[in-house]
This record gives C-alpha cells, structure tokens and sequence, in this order.
C-alpha cells in the first residue's frame, strides 16, 4: 500500500506537489457538493415550500419527473413510451448478438415502424398522439436515434460518392457536405421550421417534428460523410485490387471488402459523431420543440420554482451525461470487439 | 494451339510518359511466360493490363477471345476468368483464410455455400496451408498469406493465373515454398504469366522468356537461349547484374 502509494502518487517533488493539488481542489469541491446534493438535500413534500434545509430541492424534480420524461404525452398513454423503450434494449442485445448483417438492419428498420405507430398511435385502436405533444427526454430519444440511425447509412453514401470516380457524382456530393458543415445547425432547424413552409403550399402540412429530424439527419451525415471518407482513405488499393481480380463489382467490393475494414477503423470518429448529435438535440428547443432540456427550462420558469432552475439543470445534465457515456462505453467495446 | 492472351501495337502513358511502346505479344494456352527486366520497364504494368488494373490508350488486348474495351460486361468476364497475384499478396485482413477463398466464388460465381467451402479446402490443401484455414491473413507469415492468396484465385477455376513478382516481398527461406506451389501449378497445365526475378524458376518452368526495357519487348526466347547466349547487349547486362551479384 505505502509501496504503491510512494510508486504512484508521490515519485519526485513535480508528482509529490500535482498530488498534493488534486486533492486539495477535490477537497474544495467534493464535500460541498456532496452536502449541498444529498445532505442538506429536500426531496419529500410537494411544493415549493418543503425545500428549507437548505440543499438542493429535489421536490421539484420529483414534481415535474414526468414532464421531464414524457412531455405533454398524455399521461394515461405513457405504457406506449415505456414498452418502446422495453422492445429498445432488447432490440438492441439482439443487434449485439447477431452475427448477420441483414438480421441487423432488419431489427432496426423493424423497431423504428414499430415505435413510431406506437408513439403517434392510429392503428390497433391506439389513439393518436400528435408530435407537438412529444417532449422531454422521449423526444430527445427520439430525434437523436433518428438521427443516429439516418446518419450513419447517408454518410456512408455520401463518403462513397465524394470518392466517386464520376465527377458529377463527386461534385453533388462535395457540394451537400460542404454546404451541411459550413451552415450552424441553428440554421439549419430555423430554415426547416420558419423557412421552408414558405416555399410549400399552404395546404400541403409538413409536421415540424419531421422537419427538424430531417434536417438533423442531413446535418450529421454530412459530418458522418467526412468521418467515414477517413476510414476509406485507410484502406490500402492492393485491397481494391485483390477484390477487382477476383470479379467483383463495385458494390461486392465496398460491401464486403472496403466498408466492413473502414467502418472498423472509424469507430471511435463515428461515436464521437453520435455524441455531438445527441447533445445538438437541445437546439430544438429554438423551434419550439421542447426535449428533456427545454422541457427543464419551461417548468424553471414556473412561478412557483422559480428559485430552483440550478436542480432542474444538473437533473438535465446528469441525464444527458449518462446516455453519452453509454454511448462511449458501447464504443469501447465494439472497438475491443472488432479490434 | 488457341491464343489466350494477345497485344496488338498496344501503348500506355501515364501523363506524358510513354510506359508502354508499341507492344505485339501472344501467349498461347497452357503456356508459361516469365516476363523480367530491370525496375520501370514496363513489365507490372504489362500484367496489369491483362486484367484491366491499368488501361491501355491504344491498341488492342484480347483476352481469351474478349477484347478489353470500356464494357463492364467484357472486363468482369475476363477478371473472373483470370486469376493475380500481388507482390504483397493482398489478402482480406477481415476474413479468415477459408472466407478469404469462398467470397469470390459464392459473390461472383453465385456458388452455394458448400459447394464454395469444399472447392476452398481443396485447393487450401493442395498448397498445404488446410490447417491454417480458420486464421485470419494476419497470423500468418509472408510465405503462408501468399499460398492462401494463390489459392484463392484458384478457387475462381482461371483459365489464366498471373504472378506479379509473388516472391520479392518474401524473406528468403519462404521464397521456395511459393516457388513450388507455382510450379506444382505449371505442371498441371495452367496458362501462366509471371513478371519475377527468380531466374530458377524462370529456367525450369519457362516456355519462354520475354525481357522488357523502357516500355518495349526487347528480346523474346526459351529459357536456354535466353541465359546462354542472349542476343541483345541490354539483356546481358540486366542477366549480369541479377546473376553475379
């Protein structure tokens, strides 16, 4: 132990005075927010006035849980959210066991219809819950794995293309990511939501939800394009010439030769992608969507929480934390997995 | 005997530079050309023609009875009827030794499953690396990957095989394992053309030899003609350089 402790923490004076510095600023800052979260912490009672230790007031969280979850999806209906949720993780260790490509993408074409029906409902006699009652953390999933799942296909495509060896090919597609990467995604969602029903006729509705996803989905496959064109530029041509003398076309040669080593390769770049777009889901709040975030914004200006948005925000940001170090934990595994 | 491979006033450049002059060559089936010269002449991208890894400008090149012209058509038949070899052997890193054999037959030859699995063992097993055959191109050693390559164009059944100098990326005690595979192929009378420095191999399982410099055939002749008395002063050069080293 003091073997260990003089190895690790304190060889020479520079690692002695580092040591020494992190714990005092640990020092300074664990306690306090350990107190001001758990010990002084309120969490019983129903309204504003419970919270007088002090400490965090967790009331307030615990009062607007379910906003923060489901949004205004009427709360009778909620079962609908929570068994695609149920479906998600299992569809998801299926993903994680199958060996099969197709078996793959079927599973998750298969869960994004059946999710979808479940959320909007009008079929099997569910009712329909219209997309400007989605909110919360539901709608943050919601837009974020559409965006995952849209991205990662189209920016395979759109890496392929910019390789192309037909120029015109080439220049769209040089063209779509340029454009894509060098316009804020604030933009990008004000056009869809302010601008483009400009250019549509009047009768013709185009549900904001979907706009935003769209524009979601563009916006990070023009990123996921750039970051798969690195993989691609990893593999060698002998690997394009092995396939070439063996008969195979283009497809044969992306599909089974290029793209299962380059995605490989990228993994770490894809996921980084993946994150970015998860938490870019907050800028929805700017047309008027309301995710987990904005979901927490609203309720803190509530009248009577008004003091109380610090708790609202480490609620937020805690949720967000831990989808996104999920998501860098599935990375490290497919990354050991594939290595 | 048929023509399997024919050149007709072939040229290539690559930007301004002319690699390949005016170029007539037949080989005939079942025949086995050793192609060499010294670096640059011409003799990679000879090869690589055959199988439209480079394009030529002008001229012609028909390949068992298919001209080579822009068809995708034209180029996809003659590559799935010939078979290469590369200097650095180009396995699928992702694949194992087995799946590296059966994905060509099963993807372009639309064989089934078993019948592809049971070609590749054949030939997995004629180049004596069956017991390899669930490891991945990496666990192997250069001698290893190249056999399994070599096999792997087998598995396509090519009417023509070709060698990209298959032995100069080797250390040299596995130079003669791939040496032998080659010639054990020769022997059962498949249509060869390598481009290499083995002038052994050259000798023993050459009909006959073509020597290349800057873009041109410049002598073509049997093996022993070729390294007794070889008629032009280029050739004796290049033979005394690789020979007397």
């Amino acid at each position: 132990m003091i073997k260990w402790l003089k190895k690790n923490l304190f060889a020479g004076w520079f690692n002695s005075t580092l040591t020494i510095l992190s714990i005092y600023i640990l020092y300074l800052i664990v306690p306090p927010t350990i107190k001001w979260a758990i010990i002084d912490a309120d969490i019983q009672g129903t309204t504003a006035s419970s919270c007088s230790s002090g400490g965090a007031c967790w009331v307030f969280v615990k009062m607007r849980f379910n906003q923060f979850m489901y949004g205004f999806y009427p709360e009778e209906q909620q079962w609908r959210i929570n068994l695609s949720y149920i479906i998600g993780i299992g569809v998801l260790a299926a993903i994680f066991w199958a060996r099969n490509n197709t078996s793959k993408v079927l599973l998750i074409l298969g869960y994004v219809i059946t999710a979808f029906y479940l959320y909007h409902g009008g079929i099997l006699g569910l009712s329909i819950v219209p997309t400007y009652n989605w909110g919360g953390l539901h709608l943050t999933l919601v837009v974020a794995i559409t965006g995952i799942i849209a991205s990662l296909p189209l920016g395979i495509l759109l890496a392929l293309g910019r390789r192309s060896k037909l120029p015109a090919l080439r220049l769209c597609s040089v063209a779509f990511i340029e454009v894509w990467r060098g316009v804020p995604l604030i933009s990008v969602l004000f056009m869809a939501s302010v601008m483009l029903p400009l250019f549509f006729p009047s009768d013709l509705h185009f549900d904001k939800l979907l706009r935003a996803l769209i524009g979601i989905a563009l916006f990070a496959a023009a990123y996921m394009a750039e970051v798969v064109r690195g993989g691609l530029q990893a593999i060698p041509n002998g690997q394009f010439e092995a396939a070439k003398s063996l008969g195979m076309r283009y497809w044969q040669i992306m599909g089974l030769i290029v793209l299962p080593q380059a995605i490989k390769i990228v993994i770490p770049g894809i996921m980084n992608v993946f994150i970015a777009l998860f938490k870019d889901t907050t800028l929805v709040l700017i047309i008027g969507l309301f995710d987990l975030l904005g979901m927490v914004q609203a309720a803190s200006t509530d009248p009577k929480w008004l003091a109380y948005s610090v708790e609202g925000y480490v609620f937020a940001a805690f949720g967000f934390w831990i989808f996104c170090f999920t998501m860098s934990r599935i990375s490290v595994r497919l990354e050991k997995k594939h290595g | 005997m048929a023509k399997a491979i024919e050149f007709i006033k072939v040229n290539k450049w690559f930007d301004d530079f002319r690699v390949l002059k005016d170029i007539d060559l037949a080989i005939n089936e079942q025949e086995k050309v050793v192609i060499c010269g010294p670096s640059g002449s011409g003799k990679s991208t000879l090869i690589r023609l055959i199988n439209r890894l480079e394009e030529h400008q002008t001229g012609k090149v028909i390949v068992d009875g298919t001209e080579l012209d822009d068809s995708l058509k034209h180029i996809e038949h003659i590559r799935s009827e010939v078979g290469m070899c590369f200097q650095h052997f180009n396995l699928f890193p992702h694949l194992t030794v087995l799946e590296n054999c059966t994905l060509a037959p099963m993807h372009v030859r639309k064989m089934k499953k078993n019948d592809a699995l049971a070609t590749a063992k054949e030939y997995l097993e004629r180049v004596q690396i069956i017991e390899h055959s669930d490891k991945y191109p990496g666990q192997l050693s250069g001698g290893q990957q190249q056999r399994v390559a070599i096999a792997r164009s087998l598995c396509m059944s090519p009417k023509i095989m070709l060698f990209d100098e298959p032995t100069s990326a080797l250390d040299p005690e596995m130079i003669k394992e791939v040496l032998d595979v080659m010639e054990d192929l020769a022997s059962a009378g498949m249509t060869m053309v390598c481009v290499t420095h083995e002038m052994g191999f050259a000798k023993n399982v050459g009909d006959r030899i073509i020597f290349m410099d800057q873009g041109e055939i410049i002598e073509q002749a049997t093996p022993t003609e070729f390294f007794e008395k070889p008629k032009t002063e280029r050739a004796q050069l290049f033979l005394d350089q690789i020979l007397n080293h």
